[in-house]
């Protein structure tokens, strides 16, 4: 479905700004959460974690736990079946099951600080957590590697043997798994014809996606192999297909229902807990509450890659880019991944380049497994490339927005990852940031301006709604994602544009796995463009419904009746014939027309389209301490349509807030024995309100043909360009060039003080 | 005949070609000509892939039609977070 053939559309509904329908639920404290969700006889579970970074487990005696009165289950890897060579899509990439499930609970080997190795389900926390310190484990503790350019090197301590892709380049470290190029043009001429080449080498820590509500399940199975799991997750459909897996169940036995969520950014696209918590009550007989603490989220959970890099860029002194190159190497944690694809596609797509090369490799290290987090593997690179364009721009005395402007991809671009660019709004996102006071106003001593530009792929996928017209004119859409971003008031509001009632008429329901079809996971910032152009597609579908109820009341033919504000009226010869039939009419006679109304959509969405932002970030930097003061932050970003304009702009500026985390304070610290120095928020500093700026959002609407109201995702965009923007906007208040991430006050003052 | 670019590390697995030529319909024959043709193309596949047509990525749709003069890259399996 394609852009409507409507050159301006009058939306009434669409655009506007009503007030979130899950609101009163969640200040009121009456909304659902993870941990929210009990039952008759339930148990609590508790986790036993490895102490070591890598280590190989010689034998687990759990007979003194078992015996211990309260306890009434504990499992080990042992209570997880075979899953053969099945690869399962959750999150940023395609895991095989094996992995999954072995992080779930340690086979073999541990390979990290954190790693489960063991379960106890009791009558009390208190209980359950006697009960851990009676398990023996016994180890034989290895070398380990937490290091990515460490585990690279031939000879490193190997995380696990026999992974290795037919890719990658023989004589490196078995570590790394995963390699990957892109690119086109000849680099060699293009560095030639550049006035100035510019050379640097970065990194960037692992960062954790900082949710408040950490994951928790409650799973209960019958004596007949039937289970329910409630589970704070962004898709419940591969939980079920996961936990089916794992547990050798048929996943029509499994029902999984999403709680509401407090907070994912890709971090909970993951599965960790719900399997342990479904084989404790498998061998308990009862249901099983299993909710993480802070510590085992962060010791247990996804975290971003970790990366080195190196960027390479030539320019002219009129600032045209001659050529770019980087080398990418990322590394995800303990287990496979092909994060570093998406980066080496990201890294140059903001730009129309003869000639571009990106090189990426993925190595395995004993840090917990990666999640996905916000655009995951791009924000990375685009740091790196956007940083050497900011340094560029200084060493050539040119305007950083205007370089970015004269480069700038467009409609025919040939992109660096492959496919060339339909419509695309980049040049105007930059225009928008070129007219904009902030770029004007004036700076202080110590204090400098960066600005980035970003790029994110955005993504559609397989998705399902049913939508019902009650008897009393209201609206019910049973969608199949939860609601992380405010895609129950989106999805609302188009159903409501589409059928011509009002929002508050219309009710979204986040449906459990037995009441729809399969929806992919609420990732890729697909939901308000997939979901909603399921929603608008089975709203067309009751429409056309309608209009035929409405034309055997009016005894004619279907074709001559249009669906007009909420009604179906007469047109062609008939139109004035009758008056027109609301909704609310259509729906209170359905029953004595042909029975209930509904309208129903399932597809495998494509058409998302691409996504640009920029950011411009103004900050001072105490030459005394080297602690770095966001001053004043501004993201542009293309929307195509902003469906609740809140809400993008809630997205757009909690991005740029998570990437100034990224920029300046959040990262895996681990210490000399490769276990995790800073698990807790004190220790691990994410932004708070106090240490932000007002964040301006500035919606650009440049709408996307692949949607019928113009809609583009926004999710992920916004975390891509902070991470350069506080670089380039530090380097210059500082008056030296970091390129480490994050700059925390000790390493700003080290980069102050070596300038002499 | 469908011109199909492939990224760079698989080039390697194609004789060294940034372009090759497959007889393909849709997404799915693209996917089982390139296989057939340079086996070393299969375990990516199996790994999963996109295939961007004229500009538009696509994941899994066996049946999106691809015309001759079509521009289709290969390109690895795209997700988020």
């Amino acid at each position: 479905m394609a852009l409507d053939n409507q050159p301006k559309r009058e939306f009434k509904v669409v655009g506007t700004r009503p007030p979130r329908p899950d609101g009163v639920d969640k200040v009121t404290g009456r909304a659902q959460y993870g941990a929210d969700v009990s039952a008759p006889g339930m148990l609590v579970a508790k986790i036993l974690r490895s102490p070591h970074a890598h280590a190989e487990i010689l034998s687990i005696d759990t007979s003194a736990a078992e015996a211990l009165p309260g306890v009434k289950a504990v499992v080990t890897w042992r209570d997880f079946g075979p899953v053969g060579d099945t690869i399962i899509d959750i999150g940023e990439d395609s895991s095989p099951l094996a992995d999954i499930r072995d992080n779930c609970l340690a086979r073999g080997k541990v390979l990290y600080d954190g790693h489960a190795v063991a379960a106890v389900a009791a009558v009390s926390a208190e209980v359950a957590k006697a009960a851990l310190k009676l398990i023996k484990v016994e180890y034989r503790v290895l070398p380990y590697v937490t290091d990515v350019d460490a585990a690279m090197k031939p000879g490193a301590p190997v995380v696990l043997s026999g992974r290795v892709e037919e890719t990658v380049q023989r004589g490196m470290s078995e570590n790394v798994t995963h390699y990957c190029e892109f690119g086109h043009g000849d680099l060699e001429s293009g560095f030639e014809a550049a006035d100035v080449v510019v050379e640097r080498s970065f990194t960037t820590a692992a960062t954790h996606q900082g949710y408040i509500e950490p994951h928790a399940c409650l799973a209960s199975m019958t004596a007949d192999g039937k289970a329910d799991l409630w589970c704070c997750t962004q898709g419940q459909y591969n939980v079920r297909s996961v936990c089916a897996e794992i547990l050798g169940m048929e996943a029509s036995q499994l029902r999984v229902t999403a709680s509401e969520i407090g907070g994912g950014f890709g971090g909970k696209t993951s599965i960790f807990i719900e399997p342990v918590a479904l084989a404790l009550s498998r061998k308990a007989g009862r249901p099983v509450k299993l909710v993480m603490t802070r510590d085992e989220v962060f010791k247990a959970t996804g975290p971003t890659v970790s990366t080195s890099m190196d960027v390479k860029i030539g320019m002219t002194k009129d600032g045209r880019i001659t050529a770019a190159s980087s080398h990418l190497r990322y590394s995800g944690g303990a287990f496979p991944n092909a994060t570093v694809d998406m980066g080496a596609q990201a890294a140059f797509a903001a730009y129309d380049l003869k000639a571009v090369r990106t090189f990426g490799w993925n190595a395995l290290t004993n840090r917990p497994k990666e999640s996905a987090y916000r655009a995951p593997g791009a924000p990375q690179a685009i740091y790196a490339v956007e940083s050497v364009i900011d340094e560029l721009c200084q060493k050539l005395n040119l305007d950083p927005l205007e370089v970015r402007l004269k480069n700038a991809a467009k409609k025919g671009t040939r992109s660096s990852y492959g496919p060339t660019f339909d419509d695309i709004g980049l040049i105007a996102t930059l225009e928008a940031a070129k007219a904009h006071p902030h770029l004007k106003a004036p700076l202080g001593p110590n204090q400098g301006r960066g600005i980035s530009a970003g790029f994110w792929f955005n993504f559609g996928g397989n998705t399902c709604v049913t939508l019902n017209i009650n008897t009393d004119g209201t609206v019910s859409v049973t969608e199949g994602n939860p609601d992380i971003g405010g895609s129950r008031a989106s999805i609302g509001m188009m159903a409501a544009e589409e059928l011509g009632v009002p929002f508050e008429k219309v009710r979204t329901i986040v449906a459990d796995t037995a009441s729809l079809g399969h929806n992919d996971i609420t990732d890729g910032s697909r939901v308000t463009f997939a979901v909603g152009l399921a929603t608008i597609k089975a709203a067309r579908d009751a429409i056309q419904k309608m209009c035929r109820r409405a034309a055997a009341i009016w005894g004619i033919d279907e074709e001559a009746v249009e669906w007009v504000d909420g009604a179906a009226r007469p047109s062609g010869p008939n139109a004035g014939q009758f008056p027109p039939l609301t909704l609310a009419e259509i729906a209170a006679v359905s029953f004595q027309t042909g029975g209930p109304i509904a309208g129903h959509h399932e597809f495998n969405a494509d058409g998302a389209g691409v996504s640009f932002g920029v950011h411009i970030a103004d900050v001072e930097v105490d030459p005394d301490t080297g602690a770095t003061k966001v001053l004043r932050y501004t993201v542009f970003q293309d929307a195509g349509k902003a469906v609740h304009p809140d809400y993008v702009e809630g997205q757009m500026q909690g991005g740029a807030v998570q990437g100034i985390g990224w920029a300046l304070n959040e990262e895996y610290i681990y210490g000399a024995d490769g276990r995790l120095q800073n698990a807790g928020f004190l220790d691990y500093r994410i932004p708070v309100a106090s240490d932000l700026p007002m964040i301006d959002a500035v919606i650009l609407e440049i709408p996307n043909p692949g949607h019928p109201y113009g809609v583009r995702g926004v999710g992920e965009t916004g975390i891509v360009p902070p991470l350069a923007a506080l670089s380039n906007a530090v380097s210059r208040a500082a008056g030296v060039r970091l390129n480490r991430l994050p700059m925390s006050p000790p390493r700003v003052l080290e980069a102050i003080l070596s300038k002499g | 005949m469908v011109a199909v670019k492939l990224w760079g590390s698989l080039r390697a697995f194609a004789d060294g070609q940034e372009v090759v030529q497959v007889e393909a319909r849709n997404f799915r024959e693209l996917l089982d000509r390139l296989g057939e043709t340079w086996p070393g193309l299969k375990p990516q596949i199996a790994r999963g892939v996109s295939v961007a047509v004229d500009g538009l990525v696509y994941r899994e749709a066996w049946f999106t039609p691809i015309k001759p003069d079509s521009e289709v890259v290969l390109m690895p399996y795209m997700q988020g977070g």
